[in-house]
């Protein structure tokens, strides 16, 4: 009885769900269409349950847990080290910038500084690391609109980027290089030179996918005044990211609330108006140059020193003090098995993704795991306004909207 | 009746050439159309089997046949049996009436040697209508009926699939082929007026000075984009939209009944080609082609190849329109310029006067009808302004 009962909380009967739906659909005067979990355009494994009037979507519900990973309840089990591994999984077009927010949530809780060469470099990271989401992005939502070509060229693009991870940490997507205190070690020699060759070479790519794009009358017919969504809306559904400041918010983290020193970087905010795909569009095709221009910041800026802080309780003392000092053999044993204590207490941070806010909560509970891990991420948010962006518009629309508010299962669900 | 049996056994001889020529030509389509794409996209294509890849249509038909075939529970059997062979059929049977080459009798093996007076090798035996299959003197009607027989696949298909993208995808293409039938019917309207014959080898020869194409701009450009929705090519690929309809209406098929579908594309695609070349840019004709009949079958098939090459570009750069949006552009914009094309053609076939106040009247109604849609258009979308940014701080 008891196992009955619990079985019957997990799973939803018909009558339960069909408040989602028209009463239309009962009579056969729409047809409910069930796109994915495998469908080519959903961006991995989300399912859609549209509600069809011809052609046209009546109600269009997501139905998200396709690709749950159960990343969170794992990082209790890890040390406050270990468990940075599980959130390059989260995000798997935003590595870097995951890394960073945990990092920065650890660091808060531990009260580190970070010295101001690893600040540079993890800002300059993640920004690249956001051009190669948004590479991603326009790829795959180009594709979605059958264009075919552009997917290959940003991959051809993103390639540079993940060839530039893989010589920083080794890994071309799950880096882990950003570490609690610092970056895990400094930046080989011809990091900078092929930093450099990448910002030259980009700004002309951007250029031609601009024309391919921005005026193409097809483009436009398929993006403009599709999948709109106003300012206030947005913001009470909780949007974040492209999605929001397409709609005309001006709602940047990383001008808001900076952190790694972003303050010190000069850069604008593309802003849209309408809140259609085609202003989403438009913002994020500005948001490379932006980028652009905060990694060409950082790599002039870019101070010497040490890339990890010195605070000997949070970081592991370099290889060559371990023959000398035996306090740092005991710091060394201690932070590699127990790992390092941090004290009770909660915090929140929030790192501007390329989808939006993502944020990080940490409870620390005295000993060397966190209590408790959230996070709060970007597509989740986003996605929930795809049945109000959605309704009324063609079904070669819906998939139009979902790319454009370019969500990553692995984010949504973690 | 003397000569039934030659002309039979001409016939007969002629139709496997051209299904074998159209078969290969599927295989080796599908070879360029991934070759072609990959070479516009930074990839490299197909280049495993074979010298260059060349043999990998044969591994994908070896793949295809031994692929199981699978027919859906709730599916109408008869009907999604029969579906992939009447989408086949008419695409293979489409390119009876096009001339392949001269149409002059040949008589072989002899070689003229103009301005010598010297004739090598002596007439064994006669082709009777040269490098034609048929020449039927209502070949364009014949073309235009057959390749409406095609969408009744493609509606059976999606119906009998039991499958709603299937049905989705063969709704969209009835609606679509109805649609861009009618453009395309009045868009071959122009050549037949100016050879004033509705036989496709008299059209040919009508082009002997000048290919209708400079005559007929406006209605070669309309011929080939309803062509390109007529045969489902990007970026008017509708009832298979892979986003949106994962495959469309052939879904729920696999093995060699798949790629009938595809087979019949294909064909589609070359013949449509074949039809525009000839229609619209001389067929067969060229440079010494009158006096050697198979260099006007290389140009005929370079003309094809430049059409298809086309087509391929076409795909690879654009995205595809809205299903709306699509109806809009066949009702709203080619139909009516294909009405005025035949207006304007008829005018000008009768009279010079008559041609310049038909031109000037249809002007007058297009700036009419432009200003008061973008009085409309004004009007509905209050204006638009790009993306601000927000100050730097």
């Amino acid at each position: 009885m008891g196992a009955q009962a619990e079985h019957q909380l997990l799973e939803a009967t018909v009558d339960e769900l069909k408040h989602l739906f028209s009463p239309r659909v009962e009579t056969g005067d729409t047809v409910l269409l069930n796109m994915g979990p495998q469908h080519p355009s959903t961006h991995g494994v989300l399912r859609v349950m549209a509600e069809l009037d011809g052609e046209i979507i009546v109600n269009a519900i997501p139905d998200i847990g396709y690709l749950h990973t159960g990343v969170e309840k794992n990082m209790e089990a890890k040390t406050y080290t270990k468990a940075l591994v599980m959130t390059d999984r989260l995000d798997y077009l935003n590595t870097i910038g995951n890394n960073l927010a945990y990092c920065l949530a650890v660091e808060k809780l531990m009260d580190v500084q970070v010295p101001p060469r690893a600040q540079v470099l993890r800002v300059l990271l993640a920004e690249l690391q956001r051009i190669a989401s948004h590479l991603v992005w326009l790829g795959t939502h180009t594709s979605d609109i059958a264009s075919q070509s552009v997917l290959f060229y940003c991959f051809r693009e993103r390639e540079q980027i993940l060839a530039i991870h893989e010589m920083i940490s080794g890994q071309r997507m799950m880096t882990s290089y950003f570490r609690p205190g610092g970056v895990w070690r400094d930046v080989p020699a011809g990091f900078e030179e092929a930093v450099r060759a990448f910002l030259d070479y980009l700004p002309r790519r951007l250029d031609e996918y601009e024309a391919l794009l921005t005026n193409n009358p097809i483009w436009l017919d398929r993006t403009r005044n599709i999948g709109v969504i106003d300012g206030a809306t947005a913001l009470t559904w909780g949007l974040t990211g492209p999605s929001l400041r397409g709609s005309g918010v001006n709602f940047d983290i990383r001008k808001l609330m900076p952190y790694s020193g972003y303050e010190q970087y000069d850069f604008n905010v593309p802003l849209g108006q309408n809140g259609d795909v085609y202003d989403r569009y438009l913002v994020r095709m500005q948001e490379f140059r932006e980028s652009l221009k905060i990694v060409d910041q950082a790599l002039r800026k870019l101070p010497k020193g040490p890339v990890m802080t010195s605070n000997r309780k949070v970081a592991p003392p370099p290889r060559s003090e371990l023959g000398r000092s035996m306090e740092a053999v005991i710091h060394h044993f201690k932070l590699w098995t127990e790992g390092f204590n941090a004290p009770e207490g909660e915090v929140y941070v929030a790192v501007e993704s390329p989808r939006g806010e993502l944020g990080v909560f940490l409870a620390g509970n005295g000993g060397p795991k966190p209590h408790r891990v959230h996070w709060r991420t970007p597509s989740f948010n986003n996605l929930q306004a795809l049945p109000l962006m959605s309704k009324g518009a063609f079904i070669a629309d819906v998939v139009g909207i979902i790319g454009s508010i370019d969500i990553v299962l692995g984010d949504v669900d973690r | 009746m003397d000569n039934f049996w030659p002309i039979v056994i001409e016939a007969a001889i002629k139709s496997v050439f051209i299904i074998f020529v159209l078969a290969t030509g599927f295989a080796y389509m599908t070879f360029a159309e991934r070759r072609v794409a990959a070479l516009l996209q930074t990839r490299l294509g197909p280049n495993r089997v074979g010298p260059f890849g060349l043999l990998q249509p044969l591994a994908d038909a070896i793949k295809l046949i031994f692929k199981e075939e699978l027919i859906p529970g709730g599916a109408d059997k008869v009907i999604f049996l029969l579906a992939p062979v009447i989408t086949v059929i008419p695409a293979l049977v489409i390119l009876a009436v096009v001339p392949w080459g001269p149409t002059a009798p040949i008589h072989c093996c002899q070689v003229t040697i103009p301005g010598l007076n010297i004739t090598l090798g002596g007439a064994y035996f006669t082709i009777q209508s040269g490098l034609g299959l048929a020449d039927v003197n209502v070949g364009l009607l014949y073309i235009l009926s057959v390749a409406s027989i095609a969408v009744y696949g493609v509606v059976l298909a999606g119906w009998s699939s039991d499958n709603k993208y299937a049905m989705l995808g063969g709704i969209r293409s009835s609606a679509q082929m109805v649609s861009y039938e009618l453009a395309l019917g009045l868009s071959v309207v122009g050549p037949i007026m100016l050879a004033q014959s509705m036989s496709m080898v008299d059209i040919v020869n009508a082009q002997s000075r000048v290919w209708f194409v400079v005559y007929q701009p406006v209605g070669a450009l309309i011929f080939y984009l309803a062509t390109l929705a007529e045969v489902n090519r990007a970026p008017f690929d509708m009832p298979e939209a892979e986003q949106e309809l994962t495959a469309g209406y052939h879904t729920e098929y696999s093995g060699m009944k798949f790629s009938l579908f595809f087979m019949a594309e294909y064909i589609k695609m070359i013949g449509v080609s074949a039809i525009f070349a000839t229609l619209f840019l001389g067929g067969w004709r060229g440079p010494m082609a009158e006096q050697v009949p198979l260099l006007g079958m290389a140009y005929f098939f370079a003309k094809i190849a430049a059409s298809l090459f086309f087509m391929i570009w076409l795909r690879s750069t654009h995205p595809r329109l809205r299903y709306d949006r699509l109806m809009a552009l066949g009702w709203k914009v080619l139909l009516p310029l294909a009405l005025a094309n035949v207006v304007v053609t008829a005018a000008a076939l009768i009279d010079t006067t008559l041609f310049a106040i038909v031109v000037g009247a249809l002007v007058l109604i297009g700036v009419v009808a432009l200003a008061a849609y973008a009085w409309r258009r004004r009007a509905s979308a209050g204006g638009r302004a790009a993306v601000a940014q927000s100050p730097a701080t």
